[in-house]
């Protein structure tokens, strides 16, 4: 397994540096000497600096002065100070980008800024948002724009940009900035052609400002192109809503997609009821918080780190259990159920005595962060993208090594008759302390990717077991592409209850129909057909 | 006859329930009659810590009399025991009357936090003590008979069973921390008064408390000893041991494994009934798919498929864990993880078989005049309903 395990590491880390990490060790002197004297010096000069650090053009310019303006940025009174910026509770440094801890943390505190300071800020972020490389920032500029209220100023700014503006949703939202500026004419016939210009927007002021025309326009042909466009916009949002609603089916799928895969492997292919299958998620988690703790400078790499060392840590752990446990149960399913679960507890307590009862917080690079909105309704988080993505190549890697590798095939031999592979040379006891290694650590993996949207503390793993033993039976005991379908299928049912019932109604509702289901068709969605289904 | 039937044979049982019978009679003398400086004294403490072992006890028993002699595991009785509770804890709410923190003469105190009109339609009734001792059989009763109904009638069996067994409870839990189902979410139902017109925290009352479950759990393992030992106790154990052949002569297997799975959640739901007056608390903790496992372990423990090794699991389980979690209560998880683990690994037949062993092997040594009488119910093999 080790030599697949390589294999597949390679192919996850190729996969995964495909999103741009933010290069932050490019030396720009100009800059951090700049940077350096912001804390320092009356307001003046410091407002001075602004306009000097605009001018010296780096990419993580944006990010300082939307700290400052925030209130986040920090600095301590050395010589020269060491400044830094609060993101999401917790503290990097600006120039090295390093992880800050606790007691540093200490001995900083604000860089102060007062309303002249924030209102030149404004403008600056304004201005070098609009100019920013990526599309998303140029239309989160704009958008926040559209949102305090269009002025001469602005259109006149706008239309700068507009003049060398490629990228479609940028260009749409300034329209509708133009549109929303024409609304406010005089003259009917510049309302009437707004009106119309606003009939493809999405954008929450512009249906604001279209419900307001169509109450209370003096012109009755207004008022009726008002409602029309906005009824036009109405049938869109709701599709736009419900394709939504999908995606984050498709993501919560995915985690679920992620929880359940080791178990497809240990329990839908080997039959082993393991308890502990939580608690191994649990503990990739940590690794990825250890990984945090051990190499602070290198956040933006961490996961990358995170997922082959889960990996190693889970599966020891993994062959550990079943060299130790296991083993002496086949073919003894309740026993090992029990046994399993007290493995759960031992390490749910091991991990609660040796870091802390209290959860901790493992920081998400900033490539993961921030949100891809494709229209005004429909966005999605990075994060959530990303594990989407990663549960696919989980899957589909774990397919290849199932179907395509010696291994998989002797686990598939062993699992289906276990004497006759035996027979023909297969080392079984070896064979199933590998296929436990695998499932093991690929728990494990799927924990580094759940560190990054839930907390991560020692019942961890406990939310997810029973959704994970779901999946599986939904799906088809000992069928990975069952397992695929269902985790999917339950991840937008659930998505699609939520709203109406409620987080905790929902998960209710799912797990009765699912009781139902089993009721049904006992062996899943996908049974396993001939001898296989008789093992 | 019916005794002799009982009795006769079970020695374990004659044992473990005279020590019962006589615990029942000196524990509340003891506690009630002497001053507190006696070294005999028994504290109150201590009285409602045995009491809420023999409802634990109750509650092993239920589930042996399934898994050890049906080959039915359930992973999910603690959620009948809860619902016992919650049915017991309405009972109690209803009792407190006026005398709540806002003095509402229908509406409890969290209704009254809600900002609600009436009392809903479910807790219509439960003023009425028998009324709500009624459902505290009926509610986990028809649960069960559903629930075993579906999951039977489509041989959903083993470790299949387990898990959505787990689900059921995983699910009533979820359910109950809602604030909106009207059980208290959260906080669940307490702060009682009284029980029958008696003060709840009286010394007395709880010495009747806890006789009333020693009482129910000598009832509850003769009657689990009346089942086992009748024609049907039989065919539950041939289902245990191959269903599939038993249900090839001719016997419904489906049938009876619903009528012993609905008589064991309504014990289960005995116990907790009694548990919670002792408590003084149901919160929806109790539905905790872990509470559940526990119970299995101490069957396991003690002696899966004897009755009485339930018992003896249920009180030597749990006086561990008093012991630990007092001591050192880091440690109380790892002994708890390390008894699953050694439990199946080491002793397949738990503390019972394990004494009966020693026993045996004692009575190779040196053998007795007469020949040993073999125990007719107690199982050989409990290892092989998997």
């Amino acid at each position: 397994m080790i030599k697949y395990g390589h294999w597949f590491l390679a192919l996850l880390l190729s996969c995964a540096s495909v999103p741009a990490l933010a290069e932050n060790d490019q030396a720009n002197p100009d800059f951090e000497t700049l940077v350096q004297q912001l804390p320092q010096g009356n307001l003046r000069d410091r407002m001075a600096t602004i306009e000097a650090l605009v001018s010296s053009d780096d990419e993580r310019l944006l990010n300082l002065l939307t700290a400052l303006r925030n209130n986040d940025l920090l600095a301590d009174d050395g010589e020269p100070p060491r400044v830094a910026r609060r993101r999401d509770g917790q503290v990097f440094d600006v120039l090295s980008g390093e992880l800050l801890l606790d007691d540093t943390v200490e001995t900083l505190s604000r860089v102060p800024v007062n309303n002249m300071m924030r209102r030149q800020l404004q403008t600056t972020i304004a201005r070098l948002s609009l100019n920013n490389d990526s599309p998303q920032v140029r239309y989160r500029a704009v958008r926040q724009m559209i949102s305090d209220g269009v002025d001469a100023d602005i259109i006149a700014l706008l239309r700068e940009r507009d003049e060398i503006e490629t990228t479609l949703l940028v260009s749409n939202a300034i329209e509708t900035a133009f549109a929303l500026h024409r609304l406010d004419s005089d003259n009917p016939q510049t309302r009437l052609s707004a009106v119309e210009r606003l009939r493809g927007s999405l954008e929450s002021e512009a249906r604001n400002s279209l419900r307001r025309l169509a109450e209370n326009d003096e012109v009755t042909e207004v008022r009726e192109a008002a409602a029309e466009a906005l009824q036009s916009i109405e049938g869109r949002v709701t599709f736009y809503r419900a394709v939504e609603s999908t995606l984050f089916g498709l993501s919560l799928g995915s985690v679920l997609l992620l929880a359940a895969i080791g178990l497809a492997i240990t329990f839908g292919v080997m039959g082993v009821i393991n308890m502990a299958h939580g608690e191994l998620i649990m503990i990739g988690a940590y690794t990825t918080w250890m990984v945090q703790q051990l190499f602070p400078g290198l956040i933006e790499w961490s996961l990358l780190i995170a997922i082959p060392s889960a990996f190693v840590v889970t599966a020891l752990v993994g062959i550990a259990i079943e060299r130790g446990v296991i083993r002496f149960l086949y073919g003894r399913p309740l026993e090992t159920l029990l046994a399993t679960f007290g493995i759960s507890l031992i390490l749910q307590q091991a991990v609660r005595s040796l870091f802390s009862p209290l959860n901790r917080s493992v920081t998400s690079p900033e490539w993961i962060s921030g949100t891809l909105t494709i229209n005004p309704v429909l966005s999605i988080t990075y994060t959530r993208l990303y594990i989407f993505i990663f549960g696919l190549m989980v899957f589909f890697a774990l397919l290849l090594i199932m179907k395509k590798t010696a291994l998989g095939l002797k686990v598939r031999a062993v699992s289906q008759n276990r004497a006759m592979a035996r027979a023909v040379g297969v080392r079984s006891s070896w064979v199933d302390a590998l296929t436990f290694g695998l499932g093991s650590g690929i728990a494990g993996v799927a924990g580094v990717a759940l560190s990054q949207i839930t907390n991560v503390g020692p019942n961890l793993g406990q939310a997810y077991i029973i959704d994970s033993f779901m999946v599986v039976v939904f799906g088809g005991v000992g069928n990975l592409w069952g397992t695929l379908v269902s985790a999917m299928s339950l991840g937008i049912l659930n998505n699609y209850l939520e709203p109406w019932t409620g987080a905790m109604l929902a998960k209710v509702i799912v797990l009765v129909l699912l009781i139902l289901f089993i009721q049904k068709r006992p062996r899943g969605l996908f049974p396993q057909k001939g001898r296989a289904a008789d093992g | 006859m019916l005794t002799q039937r009982l009795l006769t044979s079970d020695r374990g049982g004659m044992i473990v329930l005279g020590i019962i019978a006589v615990a029942l009679v000196l524990v509340p003398i003891l506690n009630m009659t002497l001053p507190r400086e006696s070294p005999f004294y028994v504290s109150n403490f201590t009285v409602a810590l045995l009491g809420k072992f023999l409802c634990f006890a109750l509650l092993a028993l239920a589930v042996d009399l399934i898994w050890g002699y049906a080959g039915i595991l359930s992973l999910g009785h603690g959620a009948f025991f809860a619902l016992g509770g919650y049915a017991m804890g309405m009972y109690l709410m209803r009792q407190i009357g006026e005398r709540g923190v806002y003095g509402h003469p229908e509406l409890l105190d969290f209704m009254v936090v809600m900002n609600w009109e009436s009392l809903p339609w479910y807790w219509q009734g439960f003023d009425m003590f028998w009324f709500a001792a009624l459902m505290i059989l009926l509610i986990p009763g028809l649960l069960a008979l559903v629930f075993g109904w579906l999951a039977f009638r489509s041989r959903v069996t083993g470790v299949y069973f387990a898990i959505i067994t787990q689900a059921l409870t995983y699910a009533l839990m979820l359910a109950f921390f809602r604030n909106e189902m009207g059980f208290g979410g959260n906080n669940g139902l307490n702060d009682f008064k009284t029980i029958l017109g008696f003060e709840i925290a009286t010394r007395a009352t709880r010495a009747g408390l806890f006789v009333a479950s020693g009482i129910a759990l000598i009832l509850g393992y003769l009657s689990c000893r009346y089942i086992v030992t009748s024609r049907m106790g039989r065919v539950l154990v041939s289902i245990r041991d191959a269903e599939s052949r038993t249900r090839f002569s001719g016997y419904k297997v489906e049938s009876y494994k619903l009528w012993v799975f609905v008589y064991s959640s309504m014990m289960a739901a005995v116990a907790g009934a009694l548990y919670v007056p002792q408590v003084g608390i149901i919160n929806p903790g109790e539905f905790s798919p872990l509470n559940s496992i526990e119970v299995v372990v101490w069957v396991a423990t003690g002696g899966r498929g004897t009755l009485y090794g339930a018992i003896v699991g249920a009180f030597s389980v749990n006086y561990a864990k008093t012991f630990f979690t007092t001591w050192s209560p880091q440690t109380w998880l790892f002994v708890l993880g390390s008894l699953f683990v050694l439990v199946t690994l080491l002793l397949p037949k738990g503390l019972v078989g394990l004494f009966n062993h020693l026993k045996r092997k004692q009575r190779e040594d040196n053998p007795p005049p007469e020949a040993p009488s073999e125990d007719a119910a107690t199982i050989k093999s409990p290892g092989g309903a998997a």
